[in-house]
């Protein structure tokens, strides 16, 4: 890969000759969250630049996507995003329903918020927990896996996986609730709950982590549109924008909560933690809509009646979900037959890998490890 | 030490071998006891101690497999180390890279030297004792970086000159949290700093002012940081260096780099009690008997140097790392100035109070006690709000 536009001279008053080290990190690297790679220029510790290189874990999914149909696709769609499989689950259910016309059962809807609200907050707690253990905090990691435990065995209570869920179908959903699941939920919630305030006594405002996070990588309201930076990344800068409350979808409009947004109250706005800040906020309000979910739940169908051998009309359709990692796009183009003429999933974790060689310059080492894990990068969906 | 050798001379033992040969061989007997029936065995302890803590800390079980409750762990460890390849990378500086680890297990076991166990047992009660441990401790931050160097691996270079960096930062204010027990005792020696304290605290150097209860901490903080524990392990940060100058090294070269680490935690804990918490400091007069002395000299040592051992291990499963510019900037800002009023306030102090403040002790005794009770109130209130399932039972 050229590197050219990205030379810089060390100039130092002496005279002396010095030249930049050129590192590599990754694909193989502890914190890189899976195979990312990161040409780092840098000189001592401080960083001139760290340009992201992708591509290591490009499964071509939109283009199987051309091969499998409309239903076959749905197990692949897991792995977008394997850390929140059940909203690329449900995007890709409702861009198939919005191109063919399909109805969802209204039982059938509160299933997969339900679901997508679970997985937000699995997904959630091992990013805060990566997180923390990226700036070297070993204790708050498992004790956020511990609790993400508890949401994968919620969820393999409802469709019988642990991380690859394949729940959703086109018009619906999988499987009922099971028996007792309603309490088996409460139950949890209950107990986790209390457990975020526990979670910031233990670490969130810990001086040492605030330390390393305040004032780290901050970015503006107008380079985060520029950038494209979507979802927790986006309101991080304090705009308050959530595809669920902004665009709604699904049965969202009905639902009360709050939409989180990064209020730099530890240094500037926009930087690593409020980033971080705004994922454990989101939390919190994950647990209250499961929660009306639970209350609401009407009695009913879960899956509409749907042709095993899909044809929507020749067009196409576009869909926005709000996953884990922001707005998710998906779009699809039917050309009449039973497998699409073209697909496209856009993720943010994508996005978010063009503003951090912007960031990085004149950061150090260490920070470029709080950077990418606050951006909340997960490699798979970055290449899809 | 040498009268006991002079003894088994006297007695001899040894036939008529000269002297001269007698007392290296005899040194180099001593040495190799005290590495291979000692050293050993307490790092492979304290790893296993390590990693039970830790797991308790982060709601784990922790290893318990190998032997009764998982002892033996650091044995398998050893043993699996010892089966790996010994990879050394072409384009390594092969001298140097060999011979690296080496120089870090020197550097602490040297330590052990002058360290007591009991107002016996010790090697040498060298009088520059604890000017030999600063000196012989540093010997570890040259192999270090010579690790880092040799590699032949950005990462591991990294590695090096940031251990470098800290080491040689952190040398002074530890070396001025020593000066006031030196200026307070006026001698160097280990034993000398341990007889001029008392059993109770308020006869130890911890108590003895307030400046002494800052440079304890200071020094505790300096000590943490010589010796890459966490918030300063950031030499192998192993999410941003991979493993930091022990990238490149596997087998048992690896596994010399963990003795080191984990031999000189027991080492700054054994320090500490030398110098502030008495030592092995114990009510005299209820026994006659030399061995049974010693022993309980022995045990209560160990009770203190663990106590600063389980408090690194209870800070490096809850705190994060610092950053280069942080670490220096709280070295230098705060740690070396804090070391220089510490010294001056301890000499004005004993112009003050030539014989010790004799209520001030009593005083700081009983502030740290409410401290500590303070402290577990809140530890209860966090549990009864949290709820979480406990298991008092150490044994699972």
């Amino acid at each position: 890969m050229s590197l050219a536009g990205y030379e810089f001279e060390v100039q130092r008053d002496d005279g002396l000759a010095t030249e930049e080290m050129t590192l590599n990190m990754g694909p193989q690297h502890p914190s890189t969250h899976g195979v990312l790679r990161f040409v780092v220029k840098a000189d001592g510790e401080i960083m001139r630049t760290a340009l992201p290189d992708i591509g290591y874990l490009h499964r071509s999914i939109e283009k199987i996507s051309e091969k499998v149909g409309y239903h076959g696709f749905m197990p692949y769609t897991d792995r977008v995003d394997y850390v929140s499989a059940m909203q690329c689950n449900q995007g890709w259910a409702m861009v198939c329903e919005r191109a063919a016309g399909i109805e969802v059962p209204r039982r059938g809807e509160f299933c997969r918020v339900i679901a997508c609200e679970l997985g937000r907050i699995a997904s959630h707690l091992l990013s805060v927990g990566t997180m923390v253990m990226d700036i070297g905090g070993m204790t708050p990691f498992t004790h956020a896996i511990r609790e993400r435990e508890k949401v994968n065995n919620l969820l393999e209570d409802l469709c019988g996986a642990r991380l690859t869920f394949n729940y959703m179908r086109i018009g619906g959903v999988a499987w009922d609730l099971p028996p007792g699941y309603t309490e088996q939920v409460t139950a949890f919630l209950d107990q986790f709950e209390p457990l975020i305030d526990e979670y910031n006594d233990l670490i969130s405002y810990n001086k040492i982590y605030v330390e390393r996070l305040a004032n780290v990588a901050a970015v503006s309201k107008e380079e985060a549109i520029n950038y494209n930076l979507v979802g927790p990344n986006l309101r991080g800068c304090g705009f308050q924008y959530d595809v669920r409350r902004d665009e709604p979808y699904s049965i969202y409009p009905e639902l009360d909560f709050e939409v989180p947004v990064g209020t730099g109250e530890v240094g500037t706005l926009g930087d690593c933690f409020d980033r971080y800040m705004v994922r454990i906020k989101e939390l919190k309000e994950s647990c209250k809509i499961v929660r009306q979910c639970l209350e609401m739940i009407p009695d009913g169908p879960v899956l509409a009646r749907v042709a095993k051998k899909l044809k929507p009309p020749v067009g196409d359709a576009h869909v926005r979900v709000e996953a884990s990692r922001g707005d998710m796009g998906w779009y699809v183009v039917s050309d009449g037959s039973e497998f699409p003429y073209r697909t496209k999933i856009r993720t943010g974790s994508f996005s978010a890998m063009s503003i951090v060689d912007k960031l990085s310059r004149g950061l150090m080492i260490a920070d470029l490890i709080a950077l990418i894990a606050s951006l909340d990068v997960v490699a798979p969906e970055v290449d899809r | 030490m040498q009268s006991f050798i002079d003894g088994l001379i006297a007695s001899g033992v040894f036939g008529g071998l000269p002297a001269e040969a007698i007392y290296p061989a005899m040194m180099f007997l001593f040495a190799s006891i005290v590495v291979f029936g000692f050293v050993l065995p307490l790092v492979t302890i304290t790893i296993w101690l390590e990693r039970r803590v830790w797991s308790r800390i982060q709601s784990r079980v922790g290893p318990n497999r190998v032997g009764p409750q998982g002892v033996l762990q650091g044995l398998a460890d050893g043993v699996k180390n010892i089966l790996k390849e010994d990879v050394v990378p072409d384009a390594a500086d092969r001298p140097l890279f060999v011979f690296a680890p080496y120089l870090l297990v020197w550097g602490f076991l040297a330590t052990f030297v002058v360290i007591p166990f009991s107002s016996a047992l010790v090697i040498a009660d060298l009088n520059v004792g604890i000017l030999y441990i600063v000196a012989i401790v540093a010997l570890s931050a040259v192999g270090v970086l010579m690790a880092g160097w040799a590699s032949n691996n950005k990462w591991s270079l990294l590695g090096g000159i940031r251990s470098a960096a800290q080491v040689v930062s952190y040398e002074i204010p530890a070396g001025l949290a020593l000066l006031p027990v030196v200026l307070l005792t006026g001698t160097l020696s280990t034993q000398g700093i341990i007889q001029a304290q008392g059993w109770a605290p308020w006869d130890w150097f911890l108590f003895h002012s307030p400046f002494t209860f800052i440079a304890a901490f200071a020094f505790y903080i300096s000590a943490l940081a010589e010796t890459n524990r966490t918030p300063f392990d950031i030499p192998e940060a192993e999410s941003e260096l991979v493993a930091g100058f022990a990238t490149e090294y596997s087998g048992f070269r690896f596994a010399l780099f963990f003795l080191a680490e984990w031999g000189s935690l027991y080492v700054t804990g054994a320090i500490m009690a030398v110098l502030f918490l008495g030592g092995w400091q114990i009510p005299t007069g209820w026994t006659n008997n030399t061995v049974v002395l010693n022993i309980a000299q022995l045990t209560v040592f160990f009770l203190k140097a663990y106590f600063w051992v389980f408090l690194a291990m209870w800070i490096r499963a809850t705190l994060p790392r610092i950053r280069v510019d942080q670490m220096m900037s709280l070295c230098w800002k705060y740690l070396v100035p804090l070391g220089f009023v510490n010294l001056v306030g301890t000499a004005v102090w004993m112009v003050i109070w030539p014989e010790g403040n004799t209520f001030v002790p009593y005083l700081m005794v009983v502030g740290t006690l409410a401290l500590l009770v303070i402290f577990f109130r809140r530890v209860l209130y966090h549990l009864r709000r949290a709820k979480p399932e406990l298991y008092f039972n150490p044994a699972i």
